[in-house]
């Protein structure tokens, strides 16, 4: 059993540790956000944004993307409108639409998929929740239009982005979300060759034993048994 | 007659300027230490003009957000009630500016003529600070209402309802105090603590922490600031406030905190009671201050920790759980005043209290279940 508000007090003690070692510690962990004086010229290196063309770090997250391999965006978008993210959505700021061919068979991708971003609060649970890693979070920020409402609602070809995009922008994530697909391939495929090997191998054995049968058996009349199937 | 009015001036000038300076020098402190709690810098670039002190860690800031409030248009709604628009951030600073001089707050250069005019020599003041702050509550509702606007109104019905459910806590572990010192004067409460602190009694830290969380409450602070709640009803009561009504219903809300914290010192923290009083009795008034700064850092500290309550979960806390809890802490103080063994008050006290305690948290348990995610694992 544990004490009451003990809770409390073990959170009281997380933010007492960072504001006693914010004055003290240099380490990764407990250093200031702040960059001071990173407009003014001389800056020292340090206080710099790490790449030349943002102002956020690689952590920074902020509205989902979604990712297409190869350079041409709907040929290689990974979506497959399957509408986990949709429904999995706590505000529900997703609306997806299933493409079909001219013979009405579903292609596994969306015709629409609209995130309105007002409504949208950067939670990341349709990034957690998509099984075809198609769904990932941006770190653009910078969303002001001259318009009122134009730039509120984002349609599938804004969203689309690339692989190398998303490279550029959380560089780790990538690499090890890359990582991680070319290993669930791989185990896929090893698989998919074991189960193919294994369904070769019992066809033959089962070829193998009616020719056998066949040998055993000169006559024609008794037809094979099914076996213990 | 003159020689009167000098004495009242002397002791009510000071209060009000010294509290108010006060108020300043907590917003810096409050914005400091939330910054240090998530690792930023805080305010510190506002420099002393036509001076070489350039930064001075920021401490000139809250001078620069007096002027800019002053300086700032005052804009009233067109469809609100003009009156109480501009009444109700009067109302809401006149109860804490009275509250103060409740406290018993030695002035170092306090004459005995001073002292007979001091409000602390009261003999109900404690009773009469929780007659004077609920009136803040009125001011609260006031402006909600005279706003004529959705958001002011919901954190006007909030800011009532929170109010008056937290000040029956508030009140009941005040009174297990008032049982203790045998008395509502302020000065022979801190008297009554001279040998014992209650707080390091158990009814009288159980008291204790239930009168801090109703005052976090009664001052709407955090994690009860749901009258004010920015990200849903965008200021709350003051949303259509701007400019210097503005800057009084901020002043209002700090010179609140000062006071309950005070009234926290003096009923549980052994008032102006420290280290070397007795040889520099001028002491007194520091180590008040000091004990009420470290009631506000604790309450910055829970501000950067905690985050806000539902509102059935506020009601909740304060009808099933506080209030139970002080009526008990009631009858366990009556007790351990009347025992004839004084030294069975702690492991009795303290296991009724605490047993209580998680039996009430553990009967009103939520009964929501965690989200569950239909795909994901």
């Amino acid at each position: 059993m544990r004490l009451l508000g003990f809770g409390i007090l073990k959170g009281m003690a997380v933010t007492l540790e960072n504001f006693v070692r914010s004055y003290f510690d240099r380490d990764r962990r407990h250093h200031l956000f702040t960059k001071e004086y990173a407009w003014e010229p001389g800056a020292p290196a340090e206080v710099l944004p790490a790449r030349a063309d943002t102002t956020v770090t690689a952590h920074s997250r902020n509205f989902p993307i979604l990712l297409h391999d190869g350079a041409d965006p709907m040929g290689g978008i990974r979506c497959v409108a399957c509408q986990i993210c949709e429904r999995e959505c706590p505000p529900q700021c997703i609306y997806i639409e299933k493409d079909y061919d001219e013979q009405g068979k579903y292609i596994k991708r969306p015709a629409i998929f609209d995130i309105d971003l007002s409504v949208c609060m950067s939670c990341q649970i349709c990034v957690e929740v998509c099984p075809f890693d198609a769904i990932v979070m941006d770190s653009q920020f910078e969303l002001s239009t001259a318009n009122r409402f134009g730039g509120l609602l984002q349609h599938r070809d804004q969203l689309l982005k690339s692989n190398e995009y998303y490279h550029r922008i959380h560089p780790e994530e990538a690499r090890a979300r890359d990582d991680r697909m070319a290993q669930e391939k791989a185990e896929k495929e090893a698989k998919q060759a074991a189960a193919d090997a294994a369904k070769k191998k019992a066809a033959e054995a089962k070829a193998a034993a009616e020719i056998a049968a066949e040998k055993s058996k000169p006559e024609p009349s008794a037809p094979t048994a099914g076996g213990a199937a | 007659m003159t020689q009167t009015l000098l004495n009242l001036l002397a002791i009510a000038v000071p209060l009000a300027v010294g509290f108010a300076s006060l108020f300043a020098f907590t917003t810096w402190l409050e914005r400091k230490i939330l910054a240090r709690i998530q690792n930023r810098i805080g305010p510190n670039r506002i420099s002393l003009p036509f001076t070489r002190f350039r930064r001075l860690f920021g401490l000139i800031q809250p001078a620069a957000d007096g002027l800019k409030m002053l300086a700032k248009e005052d804009i009233v709604p067109r469809d609100a009630d003009k009156l109480l628009h501009l009444l109700a951030p009067i109302l809401s600073l006149v109860p804490p500016m009275m509250v103060l001089c409740l406290l018993p707050l030695e002035l170092p250069y306090a004459t005995a003529g001073m002292r007979a005019l001091q409000a602390a020599a009261l003999d109900n003041a404690v009773l009469l600070f929780f007659a004077i702050t609920s009136l803040n509550t009125l001011a609260v509702f006031m402006a909600g209402w005279a706003s004529r606007n959705k958001y002011s109104l919901l954190g006007g019905m909030r800011a009532v309802a929170q109010m008056v459910s937290y000040e029956i806590p508030l009140v009941l572990s005040a009174a297990v105090v008032i049982m203790a010192a045998g008395g509502m004067n302020a000065q022979a409460i801190v008297e009554a603590q001279r040998a014992q602190w209650f707080i390091f009694t158990p009814w009288g830290l159980a008291a204790f922490l239930i009168f801090f969380i109703a005052s976090l409450a009664e001052t709407n602070r955090s994690p009860f600031d749901l009258p004010e709640a920015e990200s849903e009803i965008i200021a709350g009561y003051f949303t259509e406030y701007s400019g210097f009504k503005f800057a009084l219903f901020f002043l209002g809300e700090y010179l609140a905190i000062f006071a309950v914290s005070g009234l926290a010192v003096t009923l549980f923290l052994g008032g102006g009671a420290g280290p070397w009083v007795a040889a520099y009795p001028a002491l007194s008034c520091v180590w008040f201050l000091a004990k009420i700064f470290a009631l506000i850092f604790v309450m910055i500290w829970l501000r950067g920790t905690l985050p806000r309550l539902r509102v059935d979960q506020l009601m909740g806390f304060a009808w099933k759980f506080l209030l139970p809890l002080s009526l008990l802490n009631l009858f366990v103080a009556a007790a351990a005043l009347k025992l004839a063994k004084p030294w069975l008050s702690w492991p009795v006290g303290a296991l009724v209290l605490y047993g209580a305690a998680v039996a009430l948290s553990r009967s009103h348990r939520a009964d929501a279940a965690p989200r569950t995610y239909s795909y994901a694992e």
